[in-house]
């Protein structure tokens, strides 16, 4: 009885000193912005197989639970899709973090319908009618009897917001929109339903031999009603804005990054991160604003 | 002596211990709901409980105006688990009853642990299944279009509640003494007349327990919910409407919402309105197999 005892004491010390013991290693928890948390792990897979002792955590959720998450100091790099409100900039500040922004990646937000769609071109004023549940058949857009099934994002979602604010104008969406948990998830509900449309990332349009998946079809968006549609795996329009629903990816951290955050972030903005970028689908920041910007919050 | 005393002094910690071990469910428990009463409550000097509890629009991140009204949710929650019960509960008596009365004994000891291993199965993989297999099967049966709807999460529903009624309601039908079936038999009654008026009816309570506790399972589940009805916040009008249950709505915005707001509150409000519900259902199973042990001593 004594002996087992003292077997399990010294065991249990033995383990806590192994555990005391070991290196502590610094992760790098990133999360946020489930149109980026594909990018953003393979990024981080490459760099850790170029740099040895770097480990990094990714995690999804949506941008804003990822900048919640920074607020509240649970991550290291906050993905986010969609600016920061004001709220939650007074709310880090509140909090004693001073978050600075960094533009990794392009996106072209892509509408989406089911190849069934003989549909090819929307206006922007099309797109926010149907999301606000203005047109319910898409007899009123074109030769196609069907009644639009739409397939949204969450609010915690960087890309739901942005939709509302540059597509809808600032409007409720429908409240017969399907509220789905992930790009990948709506790409699931388009490919089987033939009245569907939908909003992804550019990155997620792609198959594992980077041809749009089969049964997808991406609409070419216009500004004006006649006017020339481009595509969002255009990327010279992407670049120019003349695709009109493109935005910046940001990742973003509390104060100016430090040592092996400063080190990851330099990487993937630089050639080599910004080739996994463009080979992923999304488009680079090129040598223009972005590129600016970040420089200035390196500082 | 020493050692006499030194002996009771153990007698007591350990009793202690025990005691403090049973009574921390309790304390937990409480925790629990005081912690929701206590954060459900500041978002009634917003929204008002009547617009709460009967209006149907739901849209607190709205830029236009923001919204709290619960009822869609409601509707849909109930919707979805009512709708799981119908399909679950004859399935499950029908088990449990092949199970305790008409499988050869072989045929059982390899059944029940297969069921009882459905019940291991991680929510998010009977949601993909949800997603992937029989969303695309409810829409070309009923013609919809896509299977994000209420059918698709009471069916997916039913089978994560299926090894619970299951369960329960074998142990039920087996604790039924022998002697009534045999007495039964005897009288020259056929074994379905035995099982179906003697057997069921004697094991009636531990069986509505078993469905009750179901029930629960069904009313709080989340993930499943979440990734195979659409989520679509409009009021249902049947079952092959997209729905958004309450569960589902409070994994979807607790995430981002911003603390201490009125949006933050009222996810308490709904966390709270569905604790109570989950509570009737457990306790009213809970007063339903107490009678039924009552009635066997």
């Amino acid at each position: 009885m004594k002996k087992t005892i003292v077997i399990i004491a010294l065991s249990l010390a033995l383990l806590g000193s192994l555990l005391l013991a070991a290196p502590a290693r610094k992760m790098i928890q990133i999360k946020g912005s489930d149109t980026m948390v594909n990018l953003v792990q393979i990024l981080a897979e490459e760099y850790m197989g170029k740099t040895p002792g770097a480990a990094i955590a990714v995690l999804g959720g949506g941008s804003g639970t990822g900048i919640t998450g920074l607020i509240n100091k649970t991550c290291d790099i906050a993905d986010h899709s969609r600016e920061w409100k004001q709220k939650e900039i007074d709310q880090a500040w509140e909090k004693g973090v001073t978050p600075k922004f960094f533009v990794v990646a392009v996106d072209g937000l892509s509408i989406i319908v089911n190849d069934k769609n003989p549909i090819e071109q929307l206006t922007i004023a099309q797109v926010g009618a149907l999301y606000r549940g203005d047109i319910k058949n898409w007899k009123a857009l074109g030769d196609y009897q069907k009644p639009v099934s739409l397939y949204g994002r969450q609010s915690n979602s960087g890309t739901y917001v942005f939709m509302q604010e540059f597509v809808l104008g600032n409007k409720n969406y429908s409240a017969d929109m399907k509220e789905m948990n992930g790009n990948a998830q709506i790409i699931e509900g388009i490919l089987q339903d033939e009245g569907a449309v939908g909003y992804v990332g550019v990155g997620y349009l792609y198959d594992e031999n980077r041809q749009i998946r089969k049964g997808l079809k991406v609409l070419k968006i216009s500004k004006e009603p006649n006017g020339t549609g481009y595509l969002p795996t255009d990327k010279t329009a992407v670049d120019s804005g003349a695709y009109p629903v493109s935005r910046p990816l940001f990742m973003a951290t509390n104060g100016k990054p430090k040592a092996d955050v400063a080190q990851f972030l330099t990487w993937i903005v630089g050639p080599e991160g910004q080739a996994i970028v463009e080979r992923e689908g999304f488009f680079t920041i090129g040598e223009g604003k972005y590129k600016a910007a970040n420089d200035k919050s390196f500082k | 002596m020493r050692k006499k005393k030194w002996k009771n002094l153990k007698e007591a910690a350990i009793k202690a211990f025990f005691f403090t071990c049973g009574i921390l469910a309790i304390l937990v428990l409480l925790g629990i709901f005081l912690t929701l009463l206590s954060t459900a409550i500041p978002a009634f000097r917003e929204i008002k409980i009547s617009e709460f509890l009967t209006s149907t629009h739901w849209d607190p991140t709205s830029p236009e105006k923001a919204e709290y009204g619960l009822l869609s949710m409601i509707v849909s929650t109930l919707m979805v688990t009512a709708g799981a019960m119908l399909l679950a509960v004859p399935i499950g008596i029908g088990v449990s009853a092949y199970l305790s009365d008409v499988a050869h004994w072989r045929v059982r000891e390899i059944l029940k642990p297969v069921i009882e291993i459905l019940a291991g199965i991680p929510s998010v993989v009977v949601g993909f299944l949800g997603l992937v297999l029989f969303g695309p099967a409810i829409a070309k049966i009923f013609h919809t279009g896509n299977g994000l709807n209420a059918v698709n999460g009471s069916v997916l529903l039913a089978i994560m509640s299926l090894p619970t009624i299951i369960s329960i309601s074998e142990d039920s039908l087996n604790a039924v003494p022998r002697a009534y079936s045999e007495a039964s038999l005897a009288l020259g009654a056929s074994h379905w007349q035995t099982l179906l008026r003697v057997k069921l009816p004697a094991a009636l309570s531990g069986i509505i327990a078993a469905c009750m506790l179901g029930m629960g399972r069904a009313i709080g589940e989340t993930m499943t919910v979440l990734m195979a009805t659409g989520n679509a916040r409009a009021f249902p009008h049947g079952f092959l409407d997209s729905v958004r249950t309450m569960t589902a709505n409070i994994a979807i915005e607790l995430g981002e919402v911003p603390y201490f707001t009125t949006h933050y509150y009222a996810l308490f409000a709904i966390g709270l309105v569905l604790f109570i519900m989950t509570f009737a259902v457990n306790l009213a199973a809970d007063v339903v197999l107490r009678k039924y042990q009552e009635r066997e001593q």
